[in-house]
């Protein structure tokens, strides 16, 4: 094949990406009539009533992470720089042992809805819940930011429709899922999404791979003959190591603190499916990256940087336009199918878990005190999915032509220090208070968006200043351990006895789970069982 | 229930969970913050091809996506055998 191949049909009308468009679309919201049908709590609305296979919660995990921004943003990455784009996928992959060994099992004992349940679980309600809600909401904000630009832009870029009406068929899609569906529907949505995004980035390996007796160090070679040996080291991507640790923190750590990560474990019925589900995740993306990695090499050889820098600067076609080269204008509309639909359910996810944090945290529990009837609890989590929704709309639209990569990397840094830290204590920390429950949840969230706003990112990039005030990108190397350290200085200077004293019934159940409950506060004495990078009391 | 509330088998089946949990974590955080530091300090390291085609930085990238899971299977085997099997037998 010619590898300078201009001619490509991006951009045009695609009669196959339409139709497999539709059929997605079709396809979920039947999913959608279906689990409209049994939706009539809200715990069937916002985990699923819990009846998710570990299996089934492990694909629709790795929905909800293998977003649109991972599979086109690093395929273009690899395919323009290289090796570079492995270091990014590494960062996006290494929060997954952490969620598995830290949170997932204590989280799907202790909680309800949200990552409040937990952290409110011995402390006063109110505050609690206003702090988390203010972390939740940040984060599903620049993240929802963030995929609704990315829709816009990819839409445009990939159908030839106007970014407006792209942003707005994204956001009225996603609304009928979540307010008509719930969480069943998003969970199979995610599902159905995770099984065609694995599936078309694996078909379109093969087909790369077979151009090269399938293997990939052959694939390797030839693109050290094009591009020489750099190719398979590092470039530029990780110039400061402050930065890089920096980056890094908030990606292992964020995704231990994603409200919609977090939700997912509710939908499973015990700790153990829980640990199972993040198993299969783990693998599944861990599996997409290294695809990922392929398919970028592949499209720097096939096709050249230079024909994918000139339909997209960013590289973000790379991957579009392997498939046309390697599989025609059919394969080119399944792949731009996918990616579409792999943003809808991305959004859908969001956007239930922002409801989730309206709703339970903010109405149940601090306007009405935890005494709202079951249809009343519906019906404010339908209106505030709704709201969202409107607002994810309104949002994308705003931000038409900002530059909002970065705001990922935010709702990274914010999660992993606004969710993170007060999560991590409430769970293994004895002396945890409510002051330092909100200290920690308000300054991780702040300190996280003040940083950011100070940074080179958006002072010199965004701003066009000469200098920026904080030196990072990316805050979390400062951020994180400062909720860390706030929330366990607050506490100390603020004991709470009746918090302390219910701590052996947060561990009981932490462990043994919901099944044994009726718990009683036991005033037996402690051993330290917290783990030893913490305070242990 | 309330006898296995002030269980110390349990505080202490809660101890060894924190550990092995602590203990994995660590491992994911030295494999992935191994990896960035040789690559902000060592790329002439990571850019050596062992074979034609197949660079030290590739390598290691990939096996830590690897150890990642690898750790998480560890984790999840333990979790279903001692941990569960202990927790069953506090149940009762």
């Amino acid at each position: 094949m010619n590898p300078q191949q201009a001619a490509t049909s991006i951009g045009q009308p695609n009669t196959t990406a339409i139709v497999f468009f539709l059929a997605f679309v079709g396809l979920t919201l039947g999913i959608t009539y279906w689990a409209a049908r049994r939706t009539k709590t809200t715990s069937e609305f916002f985990t699923a009533g819990g009846g998710v296979s570990a299996l089934q919660n492990g694909f629709a995990l790795a929905g909800d992470f293998m977003s649109a921004a991972s599979f086109l943003g690093i395929a273009g990455l690899v395919a323009l720089s290289g090796f570079d784009g492995l270091i990014y996928s590494v960062g996006w992959l290494v929060g997954w042992p952490v969620v598995t060994f830290l949170i997932a099992e204590p989280l799907r004992n202790l909680g309800k809805y949200t990552f409040a349940d937990v952290v409110a679980y011995r402390l006063k309600q109110t505050p609690v819940r206003l702090a988390a809600a203010v972390g939740t909401l940040t984060v599903v904000s620049f993240y929802l930011i963030a995929q609704m630009v990315g829709a816009g832009n990819l839409i445009r870029m990939m159908f030839g429709l106007s970014y407006e009406a792209a942003v707005l068929i994204v956001g009225g899609v996603m609304i009928l899922y979540v307010l008509f569906g719930g969480m069943i529907a998003t969970t199979w949505v995610q599902i159905v999404k995770a099984v065609l995004l694995l599936a078309g980035a694996s078909a379109l390996a093969l087909m790369v791979l077979a151009r090269f007796s399938f293997n990939p160090l052959a694939l390797f070679r030839e693109a050290v003959t094009q591009y020489g040996p750099e190719v398979l080291a590092p470039g530029k991507l990780v110039s400061s190591p402050l930065e890089a640790v920096s980056l890094g923190l908030a990606l292992m750590f964020g995704t231990a603190g994603l409200p919609h990560i977090l939700m997912r474990f509710y939908t499973v019925p015990n700790a153990k499916a829980a640990r199972g589900s993040v198993f299969y995740a783990t693998g599944l993306i861990g599996y997409f990256y290294l695809v990922t990695f392929i398919l970028g090499f592949g499209a720097s050889v096939l096709l050249g940087r230079s024909t994918i820098t000139g339909v997209d600067k960013g590289g973000n076609m790379a991957a579009p336009l392997l498939a046309e080269a390697v599989g025609g204008t059919p394969f080119l509309g399944f792949i731009s199918a996918v990616a579409f639909a792999t943003i809808l359910a991305v959004v859908a996810g969001l956007t239930l878990s922002g409801a989730a944090a309206l709703s339970h945290d903010l109405w149940t529990h601090v306007v009405r005190k935890g005494k709202a009837p079951e249809h009343e609890q519906l019906r404010v989590a339908r209106l505030a999915s709704f709201g969202l929704g409107i607002l994810a709309i309104i949002l994308g639209i705003l931000f038409k032509g900002q530059n909002v990569a970065f705001m990922v990397g935010l709702a990274f840094a914010i999660a992993a220090s606004a969710n993170f830290p007060a999560l991590l204590l409430s769970m293994a920390w004895k002396g945890f208070t409510t002051r330092g429950a909100v200290a920690s949840m308000l300054t991780g969230a702040l300190s996280a968006v003040l940083f950011i706003f100070l940074s080179p990112t958006v002072q010199v990039e965004m701003l066009g200043k000469a200098e920026a005030l904080f030196p990072l990108k990316n805050p979390g190397l400062v951020t994180m351990p400062l909720a860390f350290l706030v929330g366990w200085v607050v506490s100390l200077l603020t004991p709470e006895p009746e918090a302390a004293s219910r701590f052996p019934e947060v561990r009981h159940r932490m462990h043994v789970g919901a099944e044994a409950d009726t718990p009683q506060p036991s005033p037996t004495p402690e051993s330290a069982s917290a783990e030893p990078a913490l305070p242990s009391r | 229930m309330s006898q296995t509330h002030s269980n110390p088998e349990l505080e202490a089946l809660a101890a060894s969970r924190w550990r092995v949990a602590a203990a994995l974590t660590a491992c994911t955080l030295v494999s992935y913050f191994g990896f960035i530091l040789l690559v902000a300090f060592n790329k002439p390291l990571m850019g050596q091809q062992l074979v034609p085609g197949l660079s030290v930085g590739i390598l290691l990238g990939a096996l830590v996506i690897l150890a990642a899971w690898g750790f998480t299977g560890i984790y999840v085997v333990w979790a279903n055998n001692r941990y569960d099997r202990a927790l069953e037998k506090l149940r009762r």
